[in-house]
């Protein structure tokens, strides 16, 4: 899913780059507002997880591989723009250390797995829980199921990139159905990892979950969450 | 003493993520299958692979993860898988403590 360069041309990448620095923006006001200086270790683990975690590509289907994006993962655990700020690390350390990922693309790619996979992610995920209310759906479900569709969700934000400024003369709608299809089989794996992760995490320490409805523990977690 | 038990256990559960994060980096990864991932796939099938350019920065010395000079490939990519978690936990770490949350004597936060 990391986009190299080339792919996009100059002008989207960089108005890619404008709509990820304002994601950062936000990202950062909205983290100052929530996270609790107790909560920096596990959100700065969960980036770590992400990034170790997409170090293993699994096979899919026909000669394809996939990893897990991680989006939901981290807006489940730790909030959806504190989240977003971890996916947003991950990118940036694997395109400047590893060679992965575009220089020129890593706001194609923020805006991709960050915005779309984390934030938007996070927003399915909150609906789910509003039609699923917690009795009948676990949260490690809904999370689950969030993070199965914000793949294919991420694979259609690159088809709109493309279709905005690919440098290939190739027919976006071919593009679409393809990276659509192939995500889709990607994401089931991002589905179950997310769900194992977030019901491990829950299992030890729900009080630590962002996500996890009316199992505030201990620690004071979410203070602003009332004045929203 | 929930408090102490409660930080005691968030503890015990960081180390543990911490542990399953450097075992799927430095040694699961070298497992990892090494076919496409689905966008250069559907970028090959679709015909825009050849658009993609070098990375800026290939020559680096951890470029597609793994460490130049080090000849054994399970060791090479788990020393860079090692290296991208402590990367990650410390720049992630350090740019979250620089934006957390001050609690300046404000009234909802109690004794921890």
């Amino acid at each position: 899913m990391h986009i190299p360069d080339g792919f996009i041309n100059a002008g989207t990448s960089v108005g890619a780059a404008g709509v990820a620095l304002g994601t950062m923006g936000v990202a950062v006001r909205r983290t100052r507002e929530v996270l609790g200086e107790r909560q920096v270790p596990l959100a700065a683990l969960t980036a770590a997880f992400i990034f170790a975690a997409q170090m293993l590509n699994f096979p899919v289907a026909s000669g394809t591989s996939g990893h897990l994006l991680g989006g939901v993962l981290a807006a489940v655990l730790v909030g959806p723009w504190t989240g977003a700020i971890c996916v947003a690390v991950v990118l940036a350390v694997q395109a400047l250390l590893f060679a992965d990922g575009g220089l020129s693309a890593l706001g194609l790619n923020v805006v991709n797995m960050s915005l779309v996979g984390a934030v938007g992610g996070y927003l399915v995920f909150r609906a789910i829980r509003r039609l699923l209310p917690e009795r009948f759906v676990g949260t490690e479900v809904a999370a689950g199921v969030a993070a199965f569709l914000s793949v294919p969700m991420a694979a259609a934000a690159f088809t709109l990139e493309f279709a905005i400024g690919g440098n290939a003369e190739v027919a976006w709608g071919d593009v679409a159905l393809a990276m659509v299809g192939a995500h889709l089989l990607i994401g089931i794996g991002e589905g179950v990892i997310t769900a194992m992760a977030v019901g491990a995490v829950l299992a030890s320490r729900p009080d630590l979950v962002h996500a996890a409805d009316g199992t505030a523990g201990p620690l004071e977690i979410r203070p602003t969450e009332v004045a929203r | 003493m929930a408090a102490a038990t409660s930080v005691r256990h968030g503890r015990t559960l960081w180390l543990v993520g911490l542990l399953v994060a450097v075992a799927l980096a430095a040694v699961l990864s070298s497992y990892a299958s090494s076919q496409p991932d689905g966008l250069e796939k559907v970028a090959d099938e679709e015909g825009f692979l050849s658009s993609a350019q070098d990375h800026d920065l290939a020559d680096s010395p951890l470029a597609d993860y793994g460490v130049r000079g080090v000849d054994d490939d399970r060791l090479s990519v788990g020393l860079a898988g090692l290296a991208g978690v402590a990367a990650t936990l410390a720049v992630g770490g350090g740019l979250l403590w620089l934006v957390r949350r001050r609690d300046d004597g404000s009234t909802t936060a109690g004794p921890v």
